[in-house]
């Protein structure tokens, strides 16, 4: 395996990392008005996620570092391309961690009403607009010969991609009410099964219909051939355990399973691509692949030294701080005010 | 405004805002986990209590930190994208590092000190907060080895119009890196200690538990003495490195026109870059040959001469830096770096005569002090980044040319207002909780019962 391809999958790897620990802390923010009945129940949802959101989000900062790394052209014109959806998800997170962090620092009702917005757009906006964005990736867009997107907003607001928007909503959203569920008692915790297992079926369609036109539409489908192969599989028969795991009251496994489907679609979207990372519909000479958006094998060589240095240690001390806090957040826990 | 002007004021208004929380992170990161170490050592229940004031304090003002940041990692990619191709393939690797070797550990330790003092021992939980430090002083280290590269650039060579990498080791011993990253993060530990100096005399002029504030001030003061001290050093030796690698930007940091051998110091000037004078000035003579070349006879480059070398080498073009306003920056952030080695040695010998808690004066003045190192730390930055222009790579790269060909002049006056507008709304907020926190005093802390430092 040559050295572009290696970063690929480590970038890759980072993108899902992001995505499925993000994922279910954003479909929290997004449940976190629905499932709670008064106030203990808002904080019970938010604490469910206090320690970790913030190490969670360094995954996407961490997969924008290495992209710049790693990939210069590759983040160049991801990021001027989409600027405006960048602006959004940028301030989405800005106020999304200030409502975490601010909101139980005072009494008054409109600070934490206020919170509460922030808390839920700053999560409901992301969610959609990752699947907007690597939807249109996926679909292509007007690059031209100086690797320069040459398009306008209205382009990515297209149909398609806003479905691929609805199906990272709905699924982060699951994902997080299954997380919800195992941290959570009493109550609250029946009350989110109930939402996860009702939810199960319109997501199921959204997912569906966007993989189905998704294949036929996208450059998927010229890579990967008419029989999608063991990953989509993967995807399809993980999505499907989680209602079956649910049903039979085992979510622990029913998140694994959201996990999962998270891993395999996203690895689908990179794999199906490769080595292409950002196809240009004007033409197939201005396609961004692994090898003319690359850095240098030196910088790549130092880079993977670093990464594979690195990455085990986060994942052991951030796989920690999920054992120091698996205790479930009961109503107790929150001090009275 | 045309797209390049707006795409400037927007990092500049972004990064400045940025720079007002991390400076402060970077000490008071230090300086919580030294209260909570006497805690730890001690056992004395009143450093608990100091501890956890600061520490909500200090999460308040980390957390902007954070959501600042992230805005500028973006940034460079969604305004400045032929400045990230251009850089990116030595740009980059310190970025990453930063991510994959700081930004993990703060997190992830941030949360479990914040959340952990229930579940912890007093031991790791005390580790918690030192690797938050320690990470926090580390990822400065990275950004600050992207800005020198940018700033004096090494080990690179150009491969069709990009740098590419040639030398790691030289990047990572780049001699800008070795004098600027000391001073920065020191003028953080400066920023720090003041926060908490000023903070205890605010509370020991309240007369609120005063005898527990003396005791952090007392720690403070002597963390900031020895940062005022070695800021200053430090300072020294980056601007006689500045001399050798980057003349234009002393040149205008002094207001020289004219080379002069020895050159004298400027200490008042009006300046007019139209014609190329100086106004109203006060020279020391021979000054700034001592302070550029430690001796009273060395040459120091004008602005004239070094105009017309650089248009030998690189073209016609304007390369000179706006000089008013590097010039008064620099004098603001040394006068400033002299008056904050004053007030904290004032403050030793006070705590020597034990008067530091009935001199009112000094505890007001204190709290002046607090805000004033804001002033210095972005005065600071915009001599090391409005000195460099019309660079964005010092004589590679002109600003004008890194910025991204691909974005409308609409799309940053959206992102710069937004910016502008979001920013000013949270710098209201988190000063209103710092106020209301910090007025509140030391919270009670029982022995024996532990509480987490908040929740959610």
């Amino acid at each position: 395996m040559d050295l572009q391809t290696f970063w690929l999958i480590l970038i890759a790897v980072l993108f899902i990392g992001y995505f499925f620990l993000e994922g279910f802390d954003f479909g929290v923010g997004i449940l976190m008005p629905f499932v709670s009945k008064d106030e203990v129940d808002r904080r019970i949802t938010l604490n469910t996620i206090g320690p970790f959101w913030d190490a969670n989000e360094v995954w996407l900062i961490t997969a924008g570092g290495a992209m710049f790394a790693a990939f210069p052209h590759w983040y160049a014109t991801l990021f001027s391309g989409f600027y405006l959806p960048l602006l959004l998800i940028l301030l989405a997170l800005i106020v999304r961690a200030v409502g975490f962090e601010f909101r139980s620092k005072m009494k008054e009702q409109w600070w934490r009403k206020t919170a509460d917005y922030f808390i839920f757009w700053g999560s409901a906006l992301p969610a959609f607009l990752w699947g907007v964005a690597l939807t249109n990736i996926v679909m292509g867009l007007p690059i031209g010969d100086d690797m320069n997107f040459i398009g306008s907003l209205g382009l990515l607001l297209n149909p398609f991609a806003i479905l691929g928007g609805l199906a990272s909503l709905v699924m982060f959203t699951l994902h997080g009410a299954i997380f919800l569920s195992l941290r959570t008692t009493d109550e609250l915790k029946d009350r989110v099964e109930r939402i996860a297992k009702i939810m199960w079926v319109p997501a199921g369609v959204v997912l569906l219909s966007f993989a189905l036109l998704g294949y036929r539409h996208t450059i998927l489908f010229e890579e990967l051939g008419l029989i999608p192969g063991t990953l989509p599989m993967i995807t399809i028969g993980a999505f499907v355990a989680v209602i079956v795991f649910m049903q039979i009251n085992r979510f622990g496994w029913a998140f694994a399973a959201t996990g999962t489907t998270i891993i395999f679609g996203t690895t689908v979207v990179f794999q199906g691509m490769f080595p292409v990372v950002m196809p240009s519909t004007i033409s197939t000479d201005f396609h961004l692949t692994v090898y003319n958006a690359s850095s240098s094998d030196l910088t790549l060589t130092i880079m993977s030294f670093v990464a594979i240095l690195f990455l085990p240690i986060i994942l052991s001390y951030q796989g920690w701080s999920y054992w120091v806090f698996r205790e479930r957040v009961t109503r107790d826990a929150i001090p009275r005010s | 405004m045309e797209a390049l002007e707006l795409a400037r004021w927007q990092f500049g208004i972004t990064t400045v805002y940025h720079f007002i929380f991390v400076p402060l992170t970077l000490g008071l990161s230090v300086l919580v986990a030294i209260l909570q170490s006497f805690y730890y050592k001690t056992g004395d229940i009143g450093y608990k209590r100091l501890t956890k004031y600061f520490g909500k304090l200090f999460v308040i003002i980390f957390t902007l930190g954070i959501v600042t940041g992230i805005v500028q990692e973006f940034q460079f990619g969604m305004n400045w994208s032929e400045y990230s191709r251009f850089v990116g393939d030595i740009f980059g690797i310190p970025l990453a590092i930063e991510a994959l070797m700081a930004f993990f550990i703060e997190s992830t330790f941030l949360g479990l000190w914040i959340f952990g003092w229930t579940r912890l021992s007093k031991a790791v939980h005390l580790a918690c907060i030192w690797l938050v430090a320690v990470a926090s002083n580390l990822s400065a280290i990275w950004i600050l080895m992207a800005n020198s590269w940018m700033q004096v650039p090494v080990g690179y060579h150009l491969v069709d119009g990009r740098a590419e990498l040639t030398d790691f080791i030289a990047i990572l011993m780049n001699e800008r890196l070795l004098v600027q990253m000391p001073h920065v993060i020191l003028g953080g530990f400066i920023t720090g200690g003041m926060f908490v100096i000023g903070l205890s005399a605010w509370m020991i002029i309240r007369n609120k538990q005063p005898e527990l504030f003396l005791r952090s001030a007392k720690i403070a003061l002597v963390f900031t003495a020895v940062a005022s001290l070695l800021t200053a050093t430090t300072g020294h030796d980056q601007a006689q490195e500045t001399v050798h690698t980057q003349p234009m930007k002393m040149a205008a940091m002094e207001g020289l026109w004219e080379t002069e051998e020895p050159a004298s110091f400027s200490m008042f000037a009006i300046i007019n870059q139209e014609e190329g004078v100086s106004q109203r000035e006060i020279r020391l003579p021979y000054m700034l040959s001592v302070l550029a070349h430690n001796n009273l006879t060395s040459e120091v480059r004008g602005l004239n001469e070094l105009q017309a070398e650089m248009e030998e080498i690189h073209g016609p073009g304007d390369y000179m830096p706006p000089v008013a306003i590097v010039y008064w920056s620099f004098r603001i952030m040394v006068g400033l770096g002299v008056l904050f080695i004053i007030v904290s040695f004032y403050g030793l010998w006070l705590w020597w005569r034990e008067k530091l808690q009935n001199h009112t004066i000094f505890l007001k003045t204190t709290m002046v002090m607090m805000f004033l190192t804001f002033v210095a730390n972005t005065a600071g930055w915009i001599v090391a980044e409005m000195g460099r222009q019309p660079w964005v790579v010092y004589e590679l790269l002109l600003t004008a040319d890194g910025v991204s060909a691909s974005v409308f002049e609409s799309s940053i006056w959206i992102s710069m207002t937004a910016f502008t507008l979001l920013y000013g709304i949270l710098a209201v907020a988190a000063f209103y909780l710092v106020w209301y926190y910090g007025k509140q005093g030391a919270p009670e802390e029982q022995e024996g019962k532990e509480t987490n430092l908040h929740t959610y």
